[in-house]
């Protein structure tokens, strides 16, 4: 309680209510009271506030002016994809409808502050006004001068302003070379194992004790805190977990307090949501579903990377084999792959230096589209008319993303093409024509 | 009227009365063709069964979708729900912050998903909500594009015009479209449209809208292609949207072509982590093809039938090239259409009825064309000398025997069908699928040519000889199912036949072992029949068989199984010849195939490179005819440079191309080789070499190069 004493000019209970909605981030919050100082007093320019994901940035921030009853704006840069867009929003929340009309059709940096002045002189008040910038590393993309000129926003305006910067990115990224206000820099660091243990135990079920909540949330890290210690993430795996964990207590087989009986119930399912964590493979009601079917017939967990198999016309499979071989294989070796008489070469005298490295580790090479069809030509094992409907084949398999078209020049006459699918992708789709992948490609000779 | 002081044009439209009639599809099909009533005839045989056909499918079609379409619903439902109690219920409380998204997976072939989605958002506009948006990744560019079209679509549909809120699609008001172009507006207005809904005003389509879901109709955006968007764009908009998730009910469709795993390529987890997703899968294309097939061409409900030629093009286009059921319906209409309007004598291509009204009705000239058929032609040399004068010379007696010719092609289509499923039945279940896995095959196969003339044919017989009692008898007894369905006498008779069969397996052994004797003779005459096999596995099978039965006699199954079998085999001689062994059937099978796989396969660049090998081939002058191989030199200039062309390398040198050029044009002239000025390059000559030049740059035969002067590259490869 040390801490709110300091802070004056807020209600004991405002402030009281507000640490308790801050929970382990009483240290982040009372800085940025400190900061902030009283409401009327002069505030420090720029703030700029940074820490991974699920640190708690946005929630200490909005949390803090919104039960302070601050006057504020929000705006996610995301959500700005021009410049217009992000004053705009700034002067709405913060004088109110009518003030986006006075902006001009594309407004610029300096339109923004003639306008912003001319409302403040209309709506003047003392009290520190906020402008919160959500995910700010999205500014370096916009105009050049708007982040400097956001940093020292106060002195342009000439009113009681303070822009407070969020991003998960260091200050280091975003200093321009032309140089800036330096922001006062806030890290939020990683909640720590006992921290999120606080976190995750509050939103229990209702149905069941606190207690009881907060001993699943302790197997749960346990079990997860080594591979994951995103708080949204485990949020997310104790949302689909408690529902297996509690099933024997449903079904009046444990009470309670047996706490280890309820840890050997659960264990397996843990492990196995384990494999998928971070992939969000299925929803939580099909997680649900799966384990249900699961106690039926013992298989393993399917989600979304299960079905990676794509069906595809005939023509299309030898298609994307000739991509890929054109794409891993390099271009002067065509000749011993697809001649008959194409003599013996080895592979050692026949290389140049910079390709004695696997082709797979550097990854697909563009190809022209001729010498994909000579290939196609030659791999597939019936006479194919080069009709329309071979080349359509081409572009749909773009559409699909298996290809990728390289290069904007020369469309029309030579376009250049990628094969976008990885090894295990086009050796089952080679299986289903039967034809031996690994015999044509060079990296397996 | 047009005595104005001023100079002026004048428009007169004409009158409504004297305009000219444009031309109907009637009229191109009629078109050209001596006998108008005759054509006629056939446009309305060709609609009405077209009509009934397209029906068909798409009723077939629609409950195809229908299950993949309910579970999305369910699923769209209960997410509507779990929004509207809020945050009472633990887990969606806690799930609160993901947008629920249904990942749609509908195979590869995009041009097939449309329908789908169409009647998806139909049927969410009827019973879910009336905010359904689709949108496609070429309208979707960028983020503010994919925002525009939302909003653009959301608001002008259902928006009523005296509202406030206009639709954004105004270009002239541009600052107001940038004000509203953000989900802010989109909150606002959807928070004035619910208010509107829950105080009761009547309105238009909300009245539909069932009474639970008036307070929160959820918001549908269906991404219709998800590969084809820019992951950048889909990514921002997903974040933009779960801003706005407690405020707006929003949920997703993804349409996706490939894999599931595609979200994963095109969404990091600090993206995929805000959705929700469940997955649902279509069925498979091939499935699909095989239910239209079924419907639509194994039946004798429709008179047109495809070749096997015919419908072998069709399905290869469909396995070899697009998946598209689609295309395969259009190539359906295409063979109708082409059948209708290429055979004078498809008037009889009807329904039963209607078709022997036809044939009392038949012209002079159609009855000509219809002795000239060649299956009547062979109809009519099997019978006796008598008959056969009587038939080429009495056009009423022709009528007659028409008649009761295409009685009998009925009778044979009704027959032929159920007996197709029936092999097909006892068949499909074979090892190594000797006549085909997909009963098209089968089909395929008895259009060809005589079925059980085929080596497979008698290798699957082999087979089923072996087979065991439970299987056999659960294949008869699918077969009779099958013929319970067969309306012809035939049918009845040996559905009859089969049901004794069948009493007769489910006898115990000893019962009929009195029997046994009967059977004696069928038995040697079975093994007759199983030395012909040519497997390795059969004939050690066989030969232990033989072996066995040195020592004993056949169990009384086995005798009944060989009886089956006979009783199957001889069905097959009956009813499954190919329809070229009856007369009058090129009145209902269309089996040009060629004309179809030209239209619907084109060959663009064949075209292209015989109409500038061979001019004489499409312009049809007798001047450009030449021998194999060379081009006349009186052929246009193109021709002369491509041909030119092909005799040069990869390089070409653009001089020695024009002398050449100028040579060959000298003497198309007609000069004397000897004079002076032979092959010289004149003006007119070398713009004529310049334009015919660019023409083929044009066509992507050449490219200008940069690696030499005064030479261009060829894109082509191979020549002379």
């Amino acid at each position: 309680m040390a801490a709110q004493r300091q802070h004056q000019g807020y209600e004991d209970e405002k402030l009281q209510r507000v640490m308790e909605r801050l929970p382990c981030r009483d240290v982040q919050a009372s800085l940025l009271l400190a900061l902030m100082g009283e409401p009327e007093q002069c505030s420090y320019p720029s703030i700029f506030i940074y820490g991974h994901r699920a640190t708690g940035k946005s929630h200490v921030i909005h949390t803090l002016l919104k039960e302070l009853e601050l006057p504020y704006a929000t705006v996610s840069c995301v959500e700005c994809v021009s410049v217009g867009l992000l004053f705009e929003q700034v002067l709405l929340s913060l004088f109110g409808s009518d003030s986006a009309s006075l902006l001009s059709r594309s407004p610029s940096l300096s339109d923004f502050v003639r306008v912003y002045k001319q409302l403040c002189v209309q709506a003047s008040s003392k009290q520190t006004r906020y402008i919160v910038l959500d995910r700010a590393e999205l500014l370096r993309d916009m105009e050049a001068n708007l982040l400097p000129a956001f940093l020292r926003l106060q002195e342009l305006v000439e009113d009681n302003v303070t822009v407070i910067l969020l991003s998960e990115i260091v200050w280091d990224k975003f200093r321009p070379n032309t140089g800036c206000f330096e922001p006062l820099l806030l890290y939020f660091p990683d909640y720590s194992k006992g921290e999120l243990q606080q976190i995750l135990s509050e939103d229990s079920h209702p149905s069941y004790s606190p207690e009881l909540y907060s001993a699943f949330i302790n197997i749960l890290l346990g079990v997860f805190y080594s591979v994951c210690r995103d708080l949204r993430e485990l949020r997310h795996l104790a949302a689909l977990n408690f529902s297996k964990f509690v099933e024997p207590l449903e079904q009046g087989k444990v009470k309670e307090g047996d706490t280890h009986k309820l840890w050997r119930n659960i264990e397996p399912h843990l492990k196995k949501a384990m494999q998928t964590v971070y992939l969000r493979e299925v929803s939580s009601v099909q997680w649900e579903q799966q384990l249900q079917k699961e106690e039926k017939e013992a298989g393993a967990v399917r989600g979304l990377s299960a079905h990676a198999h794509v069906e595809l016309p005939y023509y299309s499979k030898f298609l994307l084999i000739a991509a890929y071989l054109a794409s891993y294989n390099p271009a002067r070796t065509d000749k011993r792959f697809f001649l008959k008489h194409h003599g013996k070469i080895k592979k050692t005298n026949f290389l140049k230096k910079h390709e004695k490295t696997s082709n797979h580790l550097l990854g697909p090479k563009p190809f022209p589209l001729d010498r994909l069809l000579a290939i196609f030509y030659s791999v597939v094992d019936s006479r194919v008319a080069p009709t329309a409907s071979v080349f359509c084949q081409i572009s749909s398999l773009v559409t699909l993303q298996l290809l990728n078209q390289v290069g904007h020049d020369d469309q029309l006459d030579a376009p250049k093409y990628k094969c976008a699918v990885s090894l295990d992708f086009i050796l089952a789709i080679s299986r289903t024509v039967s034809f031996d992948m690994v015999k044509y490609l060079y990296d397996f000779l | 009227m047009t005595s104005s002081v001023s100079k002026g044009c004048f428009v007169f439209k004409p009158s409504v009365k004297k305009r000219r009639k444009t031309p109907t599809v009637e009229d191109y099909f009629t078109h050209g063709s001596e006998d108008t009533e005759n054509s006629k005839l056939r446009f309305r045989n060709c609609q009405t069964l077209w009509d009934q056909m397209k029906a068909d499918t798409e009723l077939l079609q629609d409950e195809l979708n229908r299950k993949i379409l309910d579970s999305l619903l369910a699923f769209i439902r209960k997410n509507v729900s779990t929004f509207q109690r809020g945050t009472d219920d633990w887990a969606s409380r806690m799930r609160a912050h993901e947008i629920p998204t249904a990942a749609l997976v509908l195979g590869v072939n995009v041009p097939d998903h449309d329908m789908t989605f169409q009647s998806l958002s139909d049927q969410l506009q009827q019973s879910v909500t009336p905010f359904v948006v689709s949108v496609q990744a070429t309208e979707c560019a960028a983020l503010n594009h994919m925002i525009q079209r939302v909003l653009e679509r959301l608001m002008g549909t259902t928006v009523s015009v005296d509202d406030e809120e206009e639709p954004e699609r105004c270009s002239t008001n541009v600052n107001q479209k940038r004000v509203h172009c953000s989900l802010i507006t989109l909150c606002n207005w959807y928070k004035t449209v619910t208010k509107i809904a829950a105080s009761g005003t009547p309105g238009k389509k909300r009245t539909s809208v069932g009474k639970d879901m008036q307070q929160h109709p959820p918001i549908v955006v269906i991404f219709k292609d998800l590969e084809a968007f820019n992951p950048r764009v889909l990514q921002d908009f997903i974040l933009i949207c779960s801003r706005y998730v407690e405020q707006l009910p929003l949920m997703f469709v993804f349409g996706i072509a490939t894999s599931p795993s595609t979200i994963q390529h095109m969404l990091p987890h600090s993206v995929s982590s805000l959705l929700g997703i469940e997955l649902f899968q279509s069925l498979s294309c091939t499935q699909h093809l095989a239910s239209i097939i079924d419907k639509v061409i194994l039946t004798y409900q429709f008179p047109f039938k495809p070749s096997g030629k015919v419908l072998q093009v069709l399905v290869s286009i469909f396995l070899y090239h697009d998946f598209s059921v689609r295309n395969f319906i259009k190539g359906l209409q295409l063979a109708l259409l082409e059948h209708f309007h290429s055979q004078p004598l498809s008037v009889l291509c009807c329904k039963k009825e209607e078709a022997l009204v036809h044939a009392t009705e038949l012209s002079p000239r159609d009855v000509e064309r219809l002795q000239q058929l060649p299956s009547f032609m062979r109809y009519v040399e099997e019978q006796g000398p008598q008959e056969q004068v009587e038939l080429l010379t009495s056009d009423d007696h022709v009528k007659e025997v028409c008649q009761k010719l295409l009685k009998d092609l009925h009778k044979y289509h009704k027959n032929y069908y159920p007996i197709l499923r029936c092999l097909h039945v006892l068949t499909a279940s074979l090892p190594k699928y000797p006549l085909g896995k997909q009963i098209r095959e089968l089909h395929i196969c008895c259009l060809e040519k005589n079925v059980w003339e085929n080596e497979e044919y008698a290798s699957a017989m082999q087979l089923l000889r072996m087979m065991a009692k439970d299987e056999l008898t659960s294949a008869l007894q699918k077969c009779a199912e099958i013929l319970k369905h067969g309306k012809a006498k035939k049918m009845r008779a040996a559905l009859l036949q089969l049901d004794n069969l069948l009493a007769k397996f489910e006898q115990p052994d000893d019962v009929a072992a009195a029997e046994n004797v009967a059977g004696e003779d069928l038995t040697s005459q079975g093994k007759g029949r199983q030395k012909k096999t040519d497997l390795f596995q059969l004939q050690k099978t066989l030969l232990e068989m033989k072996k066995s039965r040195r020592t004993k006699k056949m169990s009384h199954f086995e005798i009944l199984r060989d009886q089956a079998l006979e009783f199957i085999d001889s069905l097959v001689r009956s009813h499954l010849a190919p329809p070229e062994s009856q007369p009058l059937y090129e009145v209902c099978y269309y089996s040009s195939s060629a004309v179809l796989r030209r239209h619907l396969n084109a060959t663009p660049r064949t075209s292209i490179q015989t109409a500038l090998s061979n001019p004489y081939h499409y312009l049809k002058n007798e001047n450009l005819r030449a021998e194999d191989g060379t081009v006349s030199n009186a052929a246009p200039d193109i021709c002369i440079v491509y041909k030119l062309h092909l005799e040069c390398g990869r390089l070409i040198n653009l001089y020695d191309w024009l002398e050449a050029y100028a040579t060959v044009v000298s003497a198309a002239e007609g000069k004397d080789p000897d004079s002076a000025d032979f092959g010289k390059v004149d003006e007119l000559k070398h713009a004529r070499f310049i334009q015919a030049v660019s023409e083929l740059e044009f066509l992507g035969f050449i490219k200008s190069t940069k690696q030499k002067t005064d030479h261009v590259s060829r894109l082509t490869w191979g020549g002379c």
